[in-house]
């Protein structure tokens, strides 16, 4: 901090990168830079992500949580900005859990995907947030609804999110299969996920699954050296 | 609502969005296009071929600024026909892959197109070149344009050595087919040059012959 004072900006000049004693990272929005994925089955869901966060060219965080609990059967994989994606998750959370209070029984995943695009449509200039939405309800069983920037609501069989998704959507499209079992489903998302990883600069660390059915919630870490392996040049 | 006047791609620079592919296999190699050319959001050619012959068994395929790829092209074309006069026998891959790089390096700040150069010579046989910012480098199979990022997870995952040359076809037809359903500037038909000691041969898939996925 001695160093910062003596070169305290004179007439409004920022303190730019150019200035190597204080690393440019220290001035970076901090970014889920990421790969999220999320999948139905029949009978629930499954969810991906890799686990860093980046400031810049830092990696503040290299062993992230990007699946958050919304409610008991609902998660969320956030990507975009970290700040953003972690406050629109605290306030739908805490919407959702008073309307189940309400109404009595566990909400929809539905309601709440739209909790989710009626805060990222509203704030759509303030906000860089790229969310799937994904969980089990009795009503319609699996679900994964896909809020990408700007606040669109879209439920798909199959979603993927966050700057590493470019670079499997052909994997996806040419893996994907109606009706996979659920171990099918843990298999491709681990794939997918990795193979985003070794590609996207922003993502990377470990892969963390989850299956959400009826039954409840079942958590999973791949770490570095047990991901799948594809030998390419 | 938004005035639109229709000619806004008149003044936009011609660009040959794409997805281009080269594989090699033990005794040749397997180029592939697609075949959309944009101006902004209008497409200016639906059938563009892609991959241009630099010499009788050496292919490049453009991406990028149609003019500069083409250009470039070009240029390498009669480069490589004065070199294979000058040396009396057909040129080496790497050769063509060098003068290439040649003229992405040296104009580096003034082009924005990549080529893949691929062809098959008889004394290292099947290669691939990518010529990306005018760097060179040697690769079992190279993926380029617009609509290469959708398709880096596929590629990734189903190329394995060893492949025969018709499975090498199948495989540079399924990736563009991903890759064009992705991307809004890739489209058209599947252009497809294979290249082996023999000689070289040209396919056309159409679109509608092309391989469908599980949400079409």
């Amino acid at each position: 901090k001695m160093a910062a004072a003596t070169m305290s900006p004179y007439f409004g000049q920022q303190m730019s990168s150019k200035n190597d004693l204080v690393p440019a990272w220290t001035s970076q929005e901090v970014s889920t830079g990421t790969t999220i994925m999320a999948l139905e089955y029949d009978g629930g869901v499954v969810i991906g992500a890799d686990s860093r966060t980046t400031t810049g060219a830092y990696i503040a965080n290299r062993v992230t949580d990007k699946l958050t609990p919304i409610h008991d059967r609902i998660f969320c994989c956030r990507s975009g900005s970290a700040a953003d994606t972690q406050a629109i998750a605290d306030v739908v959370t805490y919407q959702l859990g008073f309307h189940s209070i309400e109404l009595d029984e566990p909400p929809l995943v539905e309601t709440a995907a739209n909790l989710f695009r009626a805060s990222c449509y509203r704030y759509r200039e303030e906000l860089t947030a790229g969310i799937l939405v994904a969980g089990w309800d009795r009503r319609k069983g699996g679900q994964v609804y896909c809020v990408p920037i700007g606040g669109m609501l879209v439920r798909q069989p199959v979603s993927v999110g966050g700057s590493g998704s470019s670079y499997i959507y052909g994997f996806m499209d040419s893996n994907y299969k109606p009706n996979m079992t659920k171990d099918q489903c843990l298999e491709l998302t681990a794939a997918a996920v990795s193979l985003a990883m070794e590609r996207d600069g922003s993502s990377g660390g470990v892969v963390r699954l989850a299956s959400i059915s009826k039954d409840g919630v079942e958590r999973r870490v791949i770490l570095g050296n047990q991901l799948p392996k594809y030998s390419t040049h | 609502m938004l005035q639109e006047t229709g000619t806004e791609w008149l003044s936009q620079e011609v660009k040959t969005g794409t997805t281009i592919i080269a594989v090699e296999f033990d005794g040749g190699v397997v180029l592939g296009s697609d075949s959309r050319v944009s101006a902004g959001a209008s497409v200016v050619n639906r059938v563009m071929n892609k991959l241009s012959p630099l010499h009788d068994k050496i292919y490049c395929a453009l991406s990028g600024s149609a003019a500069d790829a083409q250009t470039i092209a070009e240029v390498v074309h009669y480069q490589l026909d004065v070199h294979s006069i000058e040396i009396d026998e057909d040129p080496q891959v790497r050769s063509a892959a060098t003068l290439v790089r040649n003229i992405s390096y040296k104009y580096k700040e003034e082009l924005s197109a990549h080529l893949i150069v691929a062809g098959w010579d008889r004394r290292d046989g099947g290669q691939v070149f990518a010529t990306l910012s005018g760097l060179l480098t040697r690769q079992p199979f190279a993926v380029g344009g617009s609509g290469s990022s959708h398709v880096y997870g596929f590629v990734d995952a189903e190329f394995r050595g060893g492949m025969s040359k018709e499975e090498c076809q199948q495989f540079v037809v399924n990736t563009l087919s991903l890759a064009i359903n992705r991307d809004g500037s890739s489209g058209g038909v599947a252009y497809i040059v294979s290249i082996d000691e023999h000689g070289t041969e040209e396919k056309v898939v159409l679109g509608n012959d092309l391989p469908t996925f599980f949400d079409q």
